[in-house]
């Protein structure tokens, strides 16, 4: 039994940054986790998935090559060592928190947590020992997500034929057909590297478009650049109950008033993520539950259950690692007595790293009508910028939407290459509250993919130059 | 000839001051060494001269507004003078300037003039005139130039005091916005910067430099609640005749000594309205109506129940309350309403034979009264004999960056009296 200042339940990008962060700050830290430490986002998500997607990149590129003068013959792809890699890349930025766990002076406590009776936590290590440590200042539960199937159309996962993004994350081989179930960013995510890899591809959504959160116009733009890439696409899909066999897993779909059963030798189910709050002893610890399923916190991120806090997935949507993070750091000033800036939930960026990528940030156009509010659209085509024509990347475009009167920037979306890293512009922009004029008056080198947004805001004002 | 009036360091240490009021107006005729302006450093009100001659052309600044050493805040030229290019930005559309006011200034007019601010946001869209070093986004200077809010006048939420687009919403919505001001300089009146009054039964002041630099140094001492005590003893004899001469009219009459602390406590403060205050950060919140916290000890540990508008209230209904907060504190009976917003607290340990203690401040208050146990003491009588005397020794929490020392020892002075001579309190 040890006593902290701060317990973390979960080490993954909420639970880790908030304990990097409360270290920081000199209080006595310890992490439950009964994984490795980063979470979903390290082993299991965002970073792994992005090596992948790097792979399906490089594929893209050598295709391309002839077109550059660079022919390469005899090309092969294994999937599987691009899994490897994969895997060695989660590995090592497991280990890299494991370093900063070291250096920082944060215990790791190997287990799985329960929270006990007041500020304390119950924690059972593999070996079936188990042991209650207390927190002076706050236990914090950062249990993250997990994706829960859908067993209501018989397609709860079951590890070979019914997978999971964890379990895709492992295959040793591109499938040679595949469903992805959910058109949101892990799925076009899966659809774009299975793609690359040679699988025949088709994304099953329910709702009328892909990408569903995003702007209207980039998912169509990204519609587009899937089918071009031979990636079917059946959005507005109602599924039937499947049928499990040996040789394949048949699913009646029913889009557009027609019916049809497909057959796939594995099904991704990418939609739909549960906050992992079952085996936390929540309701004995009188951590009540939102009637979604997510810890009922106040603004400070207190639980129903005093000195008990929650943060990241598990305490609610938008389930993102960065939301997570910036929760972890904020809970963590909190705690240790700090001020403390808020979490801008308004400001949080979206990020799909397909190929092309599309990234965002604030309110879509449609969002914008919804609201009623008055604002004005510019946008800039990728086809027009110097500096994509010379990779050869000019799919997408710059869209920003910006208030009539003032030139708040309401929302902003990209689609096209490097647009995940592109988004930051216009969060710091926002975060600040420059208009479109300061984005303007800011210069951009020449040339840059980022004078497109430059671009788009003076089209905004009716002043676009290069198109 | 055209010189501009810069925020001067008036002190050493001086890094902004407060334009408290101008003494010349636009359009007063005005020569070196007049004094134009009276300005609060964080060390004393100062004067600000002029250091060229002409005609005070421009205010930049409104009075009550603080801005930093180097900031533009006025104009001296000639009477038809075009000052348009030293206004800056926004005057690109202007004629063509004439020449005597494209020639800056002669060195030997301003030899202490100190560079203007280098980071002073140049906002070429804000249609209102820069007021002072004020912090704020440029979506806020859009929305505020736009509706008439006075930047300067306002207090930012955003990082650092920013002052952020909510900001300018909140201010819309409390109706601070005038009519756009109209491009004739016919608004010389200065606006002084008067304390926010609200309905709500308080005031808010911003804070002076000197509080402003008190609160720093002492928060760097000792923080984040810079706290001294002071102690007094009191001679309750006369409270102690005057309880027995009410507990003989009946039970309803009875009263505990602490029930006349309370009450004495609340009347006090009415006297010392600098002591029944929140700090909140920018500015100190006075309270009109006393709200009397009174530290109850429970099994789940101190709670703070509320004696609302206790210096309304007489003894007998503090006495009632007191009781009845007491016991609902024990049962875990309190509504959250019933325990917070509280003005001032009063802890009292003297039930448990504790002399005297200190008590811990309640943030956002800025002081308590720690109550310890009345102790039977020989005082030496005025005859030369010996007598017995009923005494009580409390010990006042206070917020330095609030309450000075002769501040807190003046509202302990009062208390006394009332304490001492308990028949004031029904007076």
């Amino acid at each position: 039994m040890s006593q902290f200042d701060v317990i973390y339940l979960g080490g993954g990008p909420a639970g880790y940054v908030g304990a990097l962060r409360s270290a920081q700050l000199g209080q006595t830290v310890a992490v439950v986790e009964r994984e490795g430490l980063g979470g979903t986002c390290v082993l299991w998500g965002c970073i792994p998935a992005k090596a992948l997607l790097e792979a399906a990149s490089i594929a893209e590129k050598v295709a391309k090559g002839a077109e550059f003068g660079v022919k390469a013959e005899k090309v092969t792809l294994d999937y599987g060592v691009a899994m490897k890699r994969s895997r060695q890349v989660s590995a090592q930025n497991s280990k890299g928190v494991e370093f900063l766990f070291k250096k920082n002076k944060i215990t790791w406590l190997k287990g799985t947590g329960v929270l006990g009776a007041g500020k304390s936590v119950k924690v059972t290590g593999a070996d079936g020992k188990t042991e209650i440590h207390t927190a002076t200042k706050g236990v914090v539960i950062a249990t993250g997500s997990r994706v829960k199937g859908l067993p209501q159309i018989g397609l709860d996962l079951d590890k070979t034929q019914v997978l999971s993004s964890d379990e895709a994350l492992t295959l040793d081989h591109a499938p040679k057909t595949v469903a992805v179930i959910g058109a949101g960013a892990v799925g076009c995510e899966f659809a774009d590297v299975f793609n690359a890899f040679g699988s025949k591809v088709t994304i099953l959504e329910v709702m009328p478009r892909i990408l569903p959160v995003e702007d209207e116009e980039c998912s169509v733009e990204l519609a587009k650049a899937f089918k071009k890439r031979g990636i079917e696409i059946v959005t507005g899909a109602k599924l039937g109950t499947a049928k499990k066999a040996k040789g394949g897993v048949t699913i009646p779909v029913e889009a557009g008033g027609e019916k049809k059963e497909m057959t796939f030798d594995i099904v991704l189910v990418a939609a739909g993520r549960a906050p992992n709050v079952e085996s936390i002893g929540a309701k004995e610890a009188g951590v009540q539950l939102t009637e979604r399923g997510f810890i009922k916190i106040n603004a400070t991120f207190e639980t129903t259950a005093k000195g008990v806090y929650a943060i990241g997935d598990v305490a609610g949507p938008p389930m993102l690692a960065h939301k997570g993070s910036r929760e972890g750091h904020v809970v963590a000033d909190i705690l240790a007595g700090h001020a403390h800036h808020p979490v801008n939930y308004g400001n949080i960026p979206n990020a799909t790293y397909c190929h092309p990528e599309v990234a965002s940030i604030g309110l879509t156009e449609a969002q914008c009508k919804e609201k009623g509010l008055q604002y004005k659209v510019g946008k800039f085509p990728f086809s027009a910028n110097g500096r994509a024509r010379t990779s050869g990347e000019t799919e997408g475009f710059v869209k920003v939407i910006r208030e009539a009167t003032y030139g708040e920037i309401l929302g902003a979306h990209i689609i096209g290459a490097h647009a995940t890293e592109m988004i930051h512009e216009f969060a710091v922009a926002r975060e600040n509250e420059y208009t479109v004029e300061e984005i303007d008056l800011a210069i951009h080198a020449h040339p840059t993919l980022s004078e497109a947004i430059a671009e788009a805001v003076l089209d905004s004002m009716g002043k676009m130059l290069h198109a | 000839m055209a010189t501009k009036v810069f925020m001067e360091a008036l002190s050493p240490t001086m890094e902004e001051g407060r334009l408290v009021s101008w003494l010349k107006q636009e359009g007063d005729a005005v020569k070196p060494g007049d004094v134009l302006a009276e300005v609060e450093t964080d060390k004393a009100v100062m004067e600000l001269a002029a250091r060229g001659e002409g005609v005070l052309r421009k205010q930049l600044v409104a009075a009550g507004t603080t801005a930093a050493v180097g900031t533009l805040v006025g104009i001296i030229a000639g009477a038809s003078e075009d000052i348009a290019a030293l206004l800056g930005g926004g005057a690109a559309a202007a004629p063509a300037p004439s020449p005597a006011a494209a020639a800056p200034a002669p060195a030997a007019t301003s030899p202490a003039t100190p560079p203007a601010a280098p980071s002073v946001p140049v906002t070429p869209a804000a249609p209102s005139a820069p007021a002072g070093r004020v912090v704020a986004s440029p979506l806020a200077r859009r929305l505020a130039g736009d509706v008439g809010v006075d930047l300067g006048a306002l207090h930012g939420s955003g990082p650092g005091g920013r002052i952020v687009k909510r900001d300018i919403e909140a201010a819309i919505a409390a109706g601070v916005a005038s009519a756009p001001t109209s491009a004739g300089g016919a608004t010389a009146a200065p606006r002084a910067a008067v304390p926010a009054r609200t309905g709500a039964g308080f005031r808010d002041e911003p804070l002076t430099q000197i509080r402003k630099t008190i609160a720093r140094r002492l928060s760097e001492s000792i923080g984040p609640i810079p706290t001294f005590y002071l102690t007094a003893e009191f001679d309750l004899s006369r409270a102690a005749e005057m309880r027995a001469a009410a507990a003989e009219l009946g039970d309803a009459y009875k009263f505990s000594f602490n029930d006349l602390i309370l009450k004495a406590t609340a009347t006090a403060l009415t006297k010392h309205p600098e002591v029944n205050a929140h700090w909140l950060g920018d500015k100190i919140r006075y309270f009109d109506a006393v709200h009397l916290g009174m530290a109850v000890a429970t099994d789940d540990g101190l709670i703070v129940p509320v004696i609302f508008d206790a210096n309304a209230k007489g003894m007998g209904a503090i006495s009632a309350e007191a009781k009845t907060l007491a016991k609902k504190a024990r049962e875990r009976k309190l509504k959250p309403e019933e325990f917070t917003g509280s003005t001032f607290s009063v802890s009292n340990l003297g039930m448990m034979q504790i002399d005297q203690f200190t008590a811990i401040i309640n943030p956002p208050e800025v002081g308590i009264l720690a109550v310890g146990a009345i102790e039977d003491k020989v005082e030496v009588a005025p005859d030369g004999g010996f007598i017995v005397r009923k005494k009580l020794r409390v010990t006042m929490s206070c917020d330095h960056r609030v309450i000075d020392g002769a501040v807190g020892a003046a509202f302990l002075q009062t208390l006394r009296r009332l304490v001492e001579n308990p028949l004031l309190l029904s007076l």
